[in-house]
């Protein structure tokens, strides 16, 4: 059995507003889904409810057959978010941020300086997190979420603020992933090209 | 299939966030030397305030010290996690496969050794100023250090409530005295206690017991909290 994620009538409130209702998919590995939809309609309230931060009003997330509920420290330790708010530390260097995310995940840091080259931040490295521009933070983001090796990659618009490299590395960072047998879940203005199958989910 | 991911040690996580924190606190000082400021500043100016009178003086340092203390600590306590919250590594670590009382109590770990142990530790040059003899500075820096442990840890869960609220300094405030005033009053009594010769081990013994309490028991609580008020 492969592990799957699937959603099954998804329906989130946000005080008296509905977002959506009776929401369903399925991802399976190697599957990218797309969520689209204006400003405001709710792709990044439903990626944080995925990611367990929202509760849905009703329907459930399961991934591998299992409630996402009941086993949220397995669902959490298969998935990796790459959220707005890039969540790194302005203070610390890029090498600090990264080693210290390092360690709260059991991996290596063997890669790191491979990665960091691939990304084009390893000049960096001694820099606070302060001093780089947006683009180049999101790109520690990006490596961020390359390191942790997880199954389920949740990005909220990868494409701000980066260049033409920068987007064309990341349409190429998640088709390798999923050629790996990996899952993506991606809000995008933008479109998309990977050799994969891609589902769509259009938010009003 | 489910155990396929691997789960780094929770007390590694645990040690990593209370060592980033305190790379923070090194890297922005400001935060750590204000409630310090703060407390050396209340208890020194006191004793000009009320005049040079022996008897006053010793009678009143302990309450004073303690007051200080709390309010210092009190002080500290806003910024727990509010900056974490804003640049989104809450939320980070709210996804995060380790425990999140784990990785709370590695933040207050961060939290009294930067705010609670550096009181400890200033004390007893303060306490000149009031004139206390050596002995009763000893028990101060005693009821200090297992009071600001179990204030540290109390005030995490206010922290962790006022966390998306703006400038909530007074709702934390009113949030955590209550169950802070155990603290103050075993903690100011006991010192004035060993002032008048008293026995202390009683003061000493129920400190100790709250702070093991809440250490036991604000990480959940906290984690709890963070999950409400992050939504």
């Amino acid at each position: 059995m492969t592990i799957k994620l699937t959603a099954n009538d998804l329906t989130l409130l946000r005080g008296e507003r509905c977002l959506f209702k009776s929401l369903s998919f399925a991802l399976s590995p190697g599957e990218l889904l797309i969520l689209e939809g204006q400003n405001g309609s709710g792709k990044t309230s439903l990626m944080r409810a995925l990611a367990g931060l929202l509760e849905f009003e009703t329907g459930d997330v399961k991934w591998d057959g299992v409630l996402v509920r009941k086993n949220r420290q397995a669902f959490h330790g298969s998935l990796v978010w790459m959220a707005h708010r890039v969540g790194l530390k302005a203070d610390l260097t890029l090498v600090e941020n990264l080693s210290f995310e390092a360690s709260l995940r059991a991996q290596s840091s063997a890669e790191l300086d491979d990665v960091m080259t691939r990304l084009g931040i390893s000049r960096l490295r001694r820099l606070p997190i302060r001093s780089l521009s947006a683009g180049q933070q999101r790109r520690v983001a990006l490596a961020r979420m390359v390191l942790a090796k997880a199954q389920l990659w949740l990005m909220d618009e990868p494409f701000t603020n980066l260049d033409r490299d920068g987007r064309t590395l990341v349409m190429k960072l998640v088709s390798e992933h999923l050629g790996r047998g990996g899952m993506c879940i991606m809000a995008a203005h933008q479109d998309v090209e990977v050799d994969a199958t891609v589902h769509k989910v259009v938010l009003q | 299939m489910i155990e396929e991911f691997d789960t780094p040690g929770v007390m590694k996580a645990m040690f990593s966030v209370a060592k980033r924190d305190l790379l923070l606190a090194w890297k922005r000082p400001g935060d750590v030397l204000n409630p310090l400021f703060f407390f050396a500043m209340v208890a020194t100016l006191f004793p000009l305030a009320v005049g040079p009178s022996n008897e006053q003086l010793e009678f009143s340092g302990p309450g004073v010290l303690w007051t200080a203390a709390l309010l210092a600590t009190l002080l500290s306590l806003n910024s727990l996690f509010v900056t974490d919250f804003e640049d989104g590594s809450l939320d980070q670590m709210l996804v995060s496969s380790v425990p999140l009382p784990a990785l709370v109590l590695g933040k207050s770990i961060a939290h009294w050794l930067t705010s609670g142990l550096p009181l400890v530790l200033i004390s007893p040059i303060v306490a000149i100023t009031f004139r206390m003899p050596f002995s009763v500075t000893g028990v101060l820096m005693l009821t200090l250090l297992l009071g600001t442990v179990s204030l540290s840890m109390l005030g995490s869960i206010g922290a962790a409530l006022t966390v998306g609220l703006h400038r909530a300094t007074a709702l934390l405030s009113l949030l955590i005295l209550p169950l802070s005033m155990p603290v103050l009053i075993f903690g100011a009594r006991t010192v004035s206690l060993v002032a008048s010769g008293d026995i202390v081990a009683g003061g000493l013994y129920f400190l100790a017991a709250y702070a093991v309490l809440v250490v036991s028991l604000a990480p959940f609580a906290t984690a709890a909290a963070l999950r409400i008020s992050n939504e």
